[in-house]
């Protein structure tokens, strides 16, 4: 007997929550207990009083299980609204990551000029190595570290996605 | 206003929410409180023996009377014993408040003398929960968690209070109706919908009403509109097993229970319709079987409150998210307006009528051994006029109680549906006899899982509870031993109840009459005699040890492919079938 898979896509949800405790393991939970997946999970507050905080989940799942997902994190007690970005419309997505490179001569010139090419600031650098600071999208992201690999690639930290929709509405 | 110890505060929010009964067990971290509700007397305690005890039992308290059960357990060994009643009961949909105990603020996360992280541990498997960490927060959050409990689709809710919120002292004062920021259950139906949901009603051939446990959630009034709505749509009704006596057994458009054990005609009807409107019912696994198989050429309208339940397994052409009381008050009235006729479901029902004639739950009888089907018709025989409470513990005993024991009324049939908790029924009894002092309380228990709260007999002997539990004795964990005789070729691997106790001697070792009841002959005069006692009986009835639980759905199966009786079984599965549950 083998055990099948559905067919997944990749869908961006904005969780507006009650910033009470506990809520991000009621949200990690929600999705290890049902056997959902999560790609990337970031969570910040978003108002001046921190009350409210809002969870940004990237997630591959079947449009069925996405619409479960979305229903499953619409009934948490904290939850005030949930938003699937991908389903609703055009909106932009943004990663940030500091990359660790470390060399000498060629390596060194070339991994500045690749930085340049994708528009990373040099937030650190000694003679040996830089620390180099990126946005994007994960594509943009996943290339410009492949291309560090060739050129000394030390270390990387990744922020997660966030994600708004485009035009003048709130989500 | 003075300020007030957590423990008092907690006490006084108790009593302002109408709490008359606890079911609970101290310990070193609950001391306050205990010594609060001794000082007030306000609240009836009732000591169990077990805390998974008082949970089931605050759930048999809320389903027979309608409001929340209420839990007090100590930290650490008092809340992990009750995760198995808090799942219990968020499976089921059950409204409980557990209130337990935390070691001091100060000493949370230092692996303390019988510290648990409650919060953590319960996250998921309740509805919600809190960890109270300041006296002045306790007493807005424990009118919202019985508002959180009871609203909605109800569930049980966790509040953790640490020994020195206890102690601490805030001001307390009765808050009003409780709007909540987030949560805002949607109790009526979307016009339209209701709208659609009649049209689709008054246009249908072959309609099926598949009700369940929401129904009997929606409280009394929605039983009635079950029954008004079935009166006008000509449609028959069957339910799931958490729903049985929302609509009554004796009515006319009553199909029987569905699903796994459910009967030939309401699993041909639902396999045949041509509409299928599911109210408060969420096509459970038992009930759907073989999803691809499962109704297939229905249009499919789903009225719950919870919007996660629709579209969880099967697709529907129609959601409705609201009270299915609301709901159906709503169709009625719609359909009313608009005067519509009784449809001609003629047809249909002289369909219905060919399944019924294969009298699906008839078994074999005996002169010998008594039929454990028969044992559950002779106890309805007997105490039907009564309307009593029946409770189960879970396996072939409850499948049976299910299929021959027959409910008119809601609310009189507690039994552990979703979970499936063996140790449920005496507590669940003992809470119901408490809720409706008046009432003849039964648990229908098989021999092994009266075992899993056993202890439970001291808390009747106790409080002077009339409880009665009618075990079916049959020497094994009989739905096991089912399933190894339908999937492993009858190897019996540890499902024979060895070195049972002598349940009557039992039974007096507690203070209880025990009576034992061996050949069909005695049947009567036993069931009799349990009935004439006005204390709390346990009935020890051997019944046919290899007896079966049919009709019966295997698992992967579709409903068209029920097993009726045993010469029917093959023996051995696929491994695609023996991977399902």
């Amino acid at each position: 007997m083998h055990i099948s898979e559905e067919k997944a896509e990749r869908h961006t949800l904005a969780v507006i929550v009650d910033n009470e405790p506990g809520i991000l393991a009621r949200i990690a939970g929600l999705f290890t207990a049902r056997g959902y997946n999560i790609e990337s999970l970031t969570v910040s507050e978003v108002t001046a009083d921190k009350a409210v905080s809002r969870i940004t989940i990237v997630t591959s799942a079947s449009p069925a299980t996405l619409e479960q997902i979305v229903a499953q994190l619409d009934r948490l007690v904290p939850v005030h609204r949930v938003h699937d970005l991908t389903a609703e419309g055009p909106h932009v997505e943004r990663e940030l990551a500091l990359v660790k490179v470390r060399g000498t001569g060629d390596h060194r010139i070339e991994a500045l000029r690749l930085a340049d090419v994708y528009r990373a600031r040099v937030v650190d650098a000694t003679t040996s190595s830089f620390v180099f600071e990126v946005t994007g999208g994960i594509e943009k992201i996943d290339k410009f570290v492949e291309l560090m690999g060739e050129v000394g690639l030390i270390e990387v930290a990744r922020t997660g996605i966030v994600a708004i929709a485009r035009g003048k509405d709130a989500a | 206003m003075t300020e007030k110890s957590g423990a008092d505060i907690l006490v006084e929010a108790l009593c302002d929410l109408g709490v008359e009964v606890v079911f609970g067990y101290p310990g070193g971290a609950v001391l306050p409180i205990y010594d609060a509700l001794f000082r007030s007397g306000r609240i009836k305690h009732i000591l169990v023996r077990h805390e998974q005890a008082a949970t089931h039992a605050a759930e048999g308290y809320a389903r027979s009377t309608g409001k929340p059960g209420v839990v007090l357990v100590t930290s650490g060994p008092g809340a992990t014993n009750a995760v198995t009643g808090i799942t219990d009961a968020l499976m089921d949909s059950i409204p409980m408040v557990v209130i337990t105990g935390q070691v001091p603020t100060t000493l949370i996360g230092s692996d303390a003398f019988q510290e648990a992280d409650t919060v953590g541990i319960t996250r998921h498997c309740t509805k919600h929960n809190y960890l109270v960490k300041d006296p002045a927060r306790l007493g807005p959050v424990i009118h919202e968690a019985f508002h959180i409990a009871t609203s909605g689709r109800p569930g049980p809710v966790v509040v953790d209070i640490p020994k020195n919120v206890q102690v601490a002292t805030a001001k307390y004062q009765k808050p009003g109706p409780i709007q909540h920021k987030t949560y805002r259950p949607a109790l009526k139906a979307d016009r339209a919908a209701i709208e659609q949901v009649v049209d689709m009603l008054a246009a249908a051939e072959r309609p099926v009403l598949y009700t369940g446990g929401g129904v009997i959630n929606a409280g009394p009034a929605a039983s009635q509109l079950l029954q008004e709505l079935a009166r006008i749509t000509g449609a028959p009704v069957t339910s799931t097993l958490m729903g049985l006596g929302a609509y009554p057994a004796s009515g006319p458009a009553w199909l029987g229970m569905l699903g796994m054990h459910g009967t030939y005609e309401a699993n041909m009807a639902m396999n045949q319709a041509d509409l299928v409107v599911a109210i408060g019912s969420r096509f459970d696994d038992r009930v759907t079987g073989r999803l691809d198989a499962f109704s297939p050429n229905s249009r499919k309208v789903h009225i719950d409150i919870d919007r996660s339940s629709i579209n969880k397994t099967v697709r529907i052409d129609l959601a409705i998210v609201a009270d299915a009381g609301h709901a159906m008050e709503d169709m009625v009235r719609v359909w009313k307006a608009r005067q519509h006729p009784k449809p001609d479901t003629a047809n249909w029902w002289q369909r219905i009528g060919e399944w019924r004639a294969k009298k699906c739950l008839s078994f074999p009888e005996s002169t010998k051994e008594i039929m454990p089907q028969r044992a559950i018709r002779a106890l309805w025989e007997a105490t039907h006029a009564r309307s009593p409470i029946i409770t189960t513990e879970v396996g072939q005993h409850q499948m049976w109680a299910a299929q021959h024991f027959d409910f008119d009324l809601p609310n009189k049939w507690l039994t552990s549906g979703g979970l499936g908790t063996m140790g449920y029924g005496l507590p669940a009894a003992i809470g119901a006899q408490l809720g409706n002092p008046k009432a003849l309380v039964i648990d229908i228990a098989g021999e092994a899982s009266i075992q899993m709260n056993i202890q439970e007999l001291a808390t009747a002997t106790q409080y002077r509870l009339p409880v009665k539990v009618f075990i079916l004795n049959n020497e094994y964990m009989g739905m096991v031993r089912q399933w190894q005789e339908l999937t492993y070729e009858s190897r019996y691997s540890e499902s024979y109840s060895d070195a049972l106790p002598d349940f009557v001697k039992l039974a007096e070792a507690y203070g209880w009459k025990g009576i034992r009841i061996e050949t069909p002959d005695q049947l009567e005069a036993g069931i009799a005699d349990m009935l004439a006692h006005d204390g709390p009986v346990m009935v020890d009835c051997m019944v046919a040890k290899l007896a079966n639980c049919f009709p019966m759905i295997p698992s992967g199966a579709a409903h068209t492919e029920m097993i009726l009786q045993a010469n029917e079984v093959s023996g051995t599965m696929d491994d695609e079938a023996k991977a399902l549950v």
